[in-house]
């Protein structure tokens, strides 16, 4: 884990570079409403084609890439997400209760992941890191 | 590998997963009880204010040990009243609603917790199609838990 030792925030960060697709994949199938984002990405019409659709692959990259900057700036996480924020709402039109619903399904599979090594306070320090996050991106709506 | 589409959770297919991964996990269901339990507490403290009568809100104590069990014997009885959940869980959305008033913007905290503590029991069985019948199926529960608040 990287952790920020000023605010106690936690990233498994080595663990999300190993599994790109852990990101977008499950949340497109748990939440299937999500899906509206990707309707220029093809085949999204089962658990089985979203799994195997290489441009929702391509994309666990680039969330990987995003959260990667979060860990590299804890300290100041709005800062360094303004562009991003802007282009999730400007240009995308993300509704930023999405990222809600990606940071609890990205729990959710690091837990499986992780077992017991996920403890409740390397829960709660990456609860903590994820808020900060999701806040981040959504900073910039208006 | 089923290759249904996803607008397809009906009820018949999403009841029979519910019940199938119920009947897999229940044997570990006091463990996943307090695990989830715990979690929320460590996690998300400001749930820790419908237990300032407890003594130690600890993971793993006898008093979160005792009240997961509680919780997972309400999960058992929504699985066997899952045709439905309102009049199963009448009682229950009274208790909740009238006694312990309990906000229930909680009931998706205690959810997810119950996800991430099977999630790490299960990781294998705990699949995609798994994942989304069980948040469907907690997010009902917490609908019919709801009934009687106004």
């Amino acid at each position: 884990m990287q952790e920020n030792p000023s605010t106690g925030c936690q990233c498994p960060a080595d663990l999300l570079p190993a599994h790109p697709s852990l990101c977008p994949d499950r949340c497109l199938i748990v939440y299937p409403w999500t899906q509206r984002y990707f309707s220029s990405f093809g085949n999204l019409y089962n658990a089985d084609a979203i799994k195997s659709n290489p441009n929702i692959a391509a994309h666990g990259v680039k969330v990987v890439h995003g959260l990667d900057r979060a860990v590299k700036n804890m300290d100041n996480i709005t800062a360094a997400y303004t562009d991003l924020s802007v282009l999730h709402s400007e240009k995308l039109h993300v509704d930023p209760d999405n990222f809600r619903l990606l940071a609890d399904c990205l729990t959710v599979v690091i837990a499986a992941k992780m077992g017991n090594a996920f403890t409740p306070e390397k829960q709660a320090a990456f609860q903590k890191f994820l808020s900060g996050v999701v806040a981040a991106l959504g900073k910039q709506y208006h | 590998m089923h290759l249904f589409p996803l607008n397809s959770y009906g009820c018949t297919r999403f009841k029979a997963i519910v019940k199938a991964f119920w009947a897999k996990m229940s044997g570990q269901a006091d463990a996943i009880g307090a695990d989830a339990l715990s979690r929320m507490l460590v996690v998300y403290p400001q749930t820790k204010t419908y237990f300032s009568h407890w003594k130690d809100l600890s993971p793993g104590s006898a008093q979160v040990k005792k009240h997961g069990k509680t919780i997972m014997t309400g999960i058992a009885t929504a699985v066997a009243k899952i045709d439905d959940l309102t009049a199963g869980l009448l009682s229950l959305s009274e208790l909740h609603a009238f006694t312990l008033r309990v906000d229930p913007a909680n009931f998706k905290i205690l959810s997810h917790n119950l996800l991430v503590a099977v999630a790490i029991l299960f990781p294998d069985d705990f699949t995609p199609e798994v994942h989304v019948a069980a948040d469907k199926f907690l997010a009902a529960v917490a609908r019919a838990l709801s009934q009687k608040y106004r």
